[in-house]
């Protein structure tokens, strides 16, 4: 436990010295916050037109709006969506830290030092998954708690209770860090084949495509996020959590990643 | 302390290390040289446990390189061909992450002691990255020795560093061998060799030669003693080449090369032999080929 403990430390005094993390780490968080208050300052310059309902929202949104006006209607539609995105910031962000943790360890040469300790390879890749998760589930929850903050003063009670809904925080409490966990775990099951950060970070990617596709649903109306797919949701990655992570501890060859990498 | 038998590495179709066997004894300072891509990092990763042998075994401080690889990796220290520190963090910083990861008890005081021991205490709070070549490589062999290991490996000790830096790492490794630690040096420095080292091993994928220095010189070209007369050498060669202990003669200008197994014994006779021949001799001393001379005479003929 003291050696994961020694490489989280050494993962975050190191990591955050890096430009890029950081401002990964920073930007992403403020930029998902301000987008949800930006739109709703300029939805309030539509309120007149849309205090009547005119049953066009409803029956886009099916029963999510339950008797609420447009307007409301379309604020509790548009929050659900922002919620998305802070399932989205746990995903992203861990992916830069962990694929410089591995790859970066390779390029300045500091891994060959590193796995002649008595370190296990689990004990080396769970303090580098923490490492990267903690900082990416502290920042998406951080922003979310302003972002809630925020709402209490800008929406109405109604929405604000619909836009809060025990499913979002089961999402955003639950579920994210499940998330983080897989998209750390595919991180450093990629960057342990690769040898550029870069193509690690990129390959890394390709984990956000089921959120990608879920915003891309709820925005065109094809689903309606609620409870039990956010159940569903949260069951699927909980399965590939433990897969990646299996994955990822086995398939670090200490041998492959010291003779094979250039 | 190591003990390898047949050891072999082979990566594909590539074989970096052929049927390696030897023996290590405690406290002894061992050379490995050779040629680039001749195996040797290949064959410290193997006695270190970061890879294993295809086939084969070694033993290192009685453990088995496949067997126990954190019991060797607990009491190996190595330092790798380049220093790997990070270069954001500080010295300190360094040293304190590699002590709690060798489970070092007294991190501070390890720490403190090396970066002290290697002149570094005053520039501990400094960024790694600032510090010069080679500053950053005594910094990685303070790193190496915090949980005193009895054996070190050292890959290219000096290479790349300044005189006076390489001259302060050598005298550091004097300063270990001194502690009775066994040091296992892998380096293209064959002076470096030659002044550290008790044994020698030439090595290129396959094993050349393993001998004392002064053995491998002997084993070579034999014990030669060189004459410096004050006029041409010839005319006297037949005359000394037909002693009965002379095993080779050469003239070159005014220089006579002999060969013979005991100059202690036979310079004497070999002096009065030419002084009676009315040669004039100005200096004898003991011809001391150059390691140099013999690593490559053993790389040539693996190349021919």
């Amino acid at each position: 436990m003291n050696k994961v403990k020694t490489i989280i430390s050494k993962e975050w005094a190191e990591v955050f010295k890096n430009r890029i993390v950081l401002f990964t780490v920073a930007f992403l968080p403020i930029v998902f916050l301000a987008l949800p208050i930006i739109t709703l300052a300029a939805m309030g310059s539509f309120e007149d037109e849309m205090s009547v309902s005119s049953g066009e929202m409803e029956a886009f949104v099916g029963d999510l709006c339950q008797g609420l006006n447009d307007m409301a209607c379309t604020e509790v539609y548009m929050l659900n969506l922002y919620t998305l995105l802070f399932m989205l910031l746990p995903v992203i962000v861990p992916v830069t830290i962990a694929a410089y943790s591995i790859v970066g360890e390779k390029t300045s040469h500091s891994l060959e030092p590193l796995l002649a300790t008595p370190i296990t390879t689990t004990e080396l890749l769970v303090g580098k998954m923490i490492a990267a998760c903690v900082p990416a589930i502290a920042a998406t929850w951080t922003a979310f708690a302003i972002y809630a903050g925020v709402m209490w003063f800008m929406v109405s009670e109604e929405v604000f209770k619909l836009a809060m809904a025990p499913m979002w925080l089961v999402a955003v409490f639950i579920v994210a860090p499940l998330m983080s966990l897989m998209a750390v775990s595919a991180a450093v099951l990629i960057s342990s084949r690769v040898s550029d950060p870069r193509a690690a970070e990129q390959l890394s990617a390709f984990v956000i495509l089921p959120i990608i596709l879920l915003l891309i649903g709820q925005s065109m109306g094809l689903i309606l996020i609620d409870a039990r797919m956010i159940l569903l949701l949260g069951v699927l990655v909980l399965v590939l959590d433990v897969i990646l992570v299996t994955m990822s501890v086995k398939l670090f060859q200490r041998e492959i990643i010291l003779t094979q990498w250039k | 302390m190591i003990k390898t038998e047949n050891l072999t590495k082979k990566f594909d179709d590539n074989l970096a290390v052929d049927r390696l066997t030897l023996e290590i004894g405690e406290g002894e300072v061992f050379g490995f040289l050779g040629p680039n891509g001749a195996g040797k990092t290949t064959t410290v990763r193997m006695l270190t446990s970061l890879i294993a042998p295809t086939v084969g075994t070694a033993t290192v401080m009685g453990y088995d390189i496949i067997q126990d690889d954190q019991n060797i990796r607990r009491n190996v220290g190595i330092l790798t061909e380049t220093p790997g520190l990070y270069d954001r963090l500080s010295a300190w910083r360094n040293m304190t992450i590699f002590a709690n990861l060798y489970e070092v008890e007294d991190v501070d005081g390890q720490a403190g002691k090396y970066l002290r021991m290697l002149g570094l205490w005053e520039r501990r709070n400094d960024a790694v990255g600032t510090f010069s070549k080679g500053m950053k490589q005594k910094l990685a062999i303070a790193r190496a020795l915090l949980h005193e290991p009895q054996i070190l490996f050292l890959d290219e000790p000096t290479s790349g560093l300044d005189p006076e830096a390489a001259k302060l790492v050598r005298d550091f490794v004097e300063e270990l061998s001194g502690q009775g630690r066994t040091i296992f040096i892998c380096t293209h420095n064959l002076d470096e060799a030659d002044r550290l080292c008790d044994r020698i091993a030439v090595f290129n994928t396959r094993l050349r030669v393993v001998d004392t220095p002064a053995g491998l010189r002997k084993r070579l070209y034999g014990r030669q003693v060189v004459f410096h007369l004050a006029d041409e050498a010839a005319p006297y060669l037949a005359q000394v080449a037909s002693l009965p202990f002379i095993n080779s003669a050469e003239a070159i200008d005014n220089k006579l090369l002999l060969a013979l197994d005991n100059p202690e014994k036979e310079n004497p006779g070999l002096i009065r032999a030419l002084v009676a021949a009315n040669a004039n001799i100005q200096f004898v001393g003991e011809l001391r080929h150059s390691l140099e001379d013999i690593y490559l005479q053993l790389v040539n003929e693996d190349e021919q």
